[in-house]
């Protein structure tokens, strides 16, 4: 594995019997001793450490005022970036000309500048991208000298709080900056397994004492991406890559959540972004598939291709499925036709050469738990 | 107890082989969540791609070790496929065999040479 990046925290990682994988170019720990479903149950009832370092971690700073950035940044997304007030985040989507998304993102105002964390298989493409976009604009600063550690799950706040006691008033998406022994953290109440939890920038020479000190809370058990994966997707979350791809619009992926009013028909700041025809067109008059949740019956987990049929007809695929732990079955989700997309629909998902009955199914399969 | 290279063990049980995977196998897929058991009755071939065993990473496939038919299947791996990871040498084995001589058999690794392989 010569050629993969290694994580600052790859020899905590071996010590703590993690079983090191190649993933979007980086050595990444997939599950520890416990295993991943062990991981994931130990995440929804207590806490669970993630290393993301992997991810891309992207300072915006105006080179003139927020307003030009703003403007500039907007012109990216069809997301309200000029509403967000300093100190909060939201999720964004960069799009392309196509109306397909090129990745999904979180960014946050942070007052004089915005911090961006981006899809580690993204990052290559999406730091040119932004530089093309808002090179004029602003300066795109990748950050190198940071790893980015993650707490998640309904002990996270009594973990973290007793090493940064400002955390317990933050609400979901809430972000905050501030200097502690690890160094200067930038802490936001977010992540991407349904549950209430932060996520933690934090300096290079900070991250092995602040992952140790999280660790040593009898709440915190290392995971792995393994348990990473089967969260997310029991949170209905998307995965960039599988769910979302250049050919997927954002209103197909059922992210019509995060476009909001002003980039709309109608809106202050109506259109303007990379993709607008399609997108507002399919606002208007529905997409021509859309994601879905799907709940096989039995025991078979449906995996990412199985093809998906209506009768005869191929209707769509699955993107993204497997075993959830705390569903205690197999769940996916999957593009198909929007006549086949009404919940309780039984459609048929080929495995193995057999057909098998499959429930379209409300999302989350798993109710998310954030502090709001 | 006899040992294939693809990981399974076999025991002699009367005249039948009592076929499922080691310790070893189990551990390196994982939390099995699902498994796909043969029909009774059904004749075999060696190699043959017999049973599946979904963990929550991947699906596997169990080879058939030998030509024979398939006289009984473990259906508690259907409902309780987490045998597979607490008890992969004793309760959860997957199906039994019958084939036309147990000196077949004797091809295979004993633990001693198992224990080389996996190291």
């Amino acid at each position: 594995m010569s050629d993969l990046l290694r994580l600052g925290l790859h020899d905590l990682h071996t010590s703590l019997q993690g079983k090191m994988v190649p993933f979007a170019g980086y050595e990444m720990p997939v599950q520890y001793a416990a295993g991943v479903m062990k991981e994931h149950l130990h995440t929804r009832a207590s806490a669970g450490l993630f290393d993301v370092s992997h991810m891309g971690q992207v300072l915006l700073r105006p080179k003139g005022s927020m307003e030009a950035l703003v403007a500039a940044f907007e012109a990216m997304m069809p997301v309200d970036v000029a509403s967000l007030p300093e100190g909060r985040q939201r999720y964004g989507l960069f799009t392309n000309e196509a109306g397909g998304i090129l990745d999904d993102l979180m960014f946050a105002n942070r007052g004089d500048h915005f911090y961006v964390v981006v899809n580690a298989g993204r990052k290559a493409h999406d730091i040119p991208h932004m530089e093309l976009h808002l090179g004029a604009v602003a300066e795109v600063v990748a950050v190198k000298d940071r790893a980015l550690l993650a707490l998640q799950g309904p002990r996270a706040e009594e973990v973290l709080a007793g090493l940064v006691p400002q955390v317990a008033a933050m609400r979901f998406m809430d972000v905050l900056s501030v200097d502690t022994v690890f160094g200067a953290l930038w802490i936001s109440r977010s992540g991407y397994t349904g549950e209430d939890g932060f996520e933690i920038s934090v300096p290079d020479d900070g991250a092995e004492g602040l992952a140790k000190a999280l660790l040593a809370h009898e709440a915190v058990m290392p995971i792995g991406l393994g348990a990473r994966d089967s969260l997310r997707l029991e949170a209905g979350l998307c995965l960039y890559g599988h769910d979302l791809d250049e050919t997927v619009s954002p209103v197909e992926a059922g992210l019509t959540w995060a476009i909001q009013k002003s980039r709309r028909a109608g809106g202050a700041r109506e259109g303007g972004f990379p993709g607008a025809e399609r997108i507002l067109r399919e606002l208007a008059e529905g997409p021509s598939r859309v994601r879905v949740g799907l709940r096989p019956e039995g025991r078979a987990p449906m995996r990412e291709g199985t093809e998906l049929f209506d009768g005869a007809d191929v209707a769509g695929a699955v993107t993204s499925g497997g075993f959830g732990p705390s569903v205690e079955a197999p769940i996916a989700m999957g593009y198909v036709p929007p006549a086949l997309s009404a919940l309780g629909t039984k459609i048929e998902g080929e495995v193995r050469g057999k057909r098998l009955p499959v429930t379209v199914s409300a999302m989350p399969f798993h109710p998310t738990n954030y502090k709001r | 107890m006899k040992y294939t290279k693809e990981h399974e063990w076999l025991r002699v049980e009367g005249d039948l082989v009592v076929v499922g995977i080691t310790e070893h196998a189990a551990t390196a897929l994982g939390d099995v969540v699902f498994v796909e058991l043969p029909d009774t009755g059904n004749m075999v071939g060696e190699g043959d791609e017999i049973c599946v065993i979904e963990s929550v990473k991947a699906a596997s496939d169990i080879l058939a070790p030998l030509d024979g038919e398939i006289v009984a299947v473990n259906e508690k791996l259907s409902d309780t496929p987490s045998l597979v990871n607490e008890d992969p040498t004793g309760e959860a084995w997957f199906f039994k065999m019958k084939v036309d001589d147990l000196s077949v058999l004797d091809q295979f690794m004993d633990e001693a040479e198992y224990n080389e392989l996996i190291g």
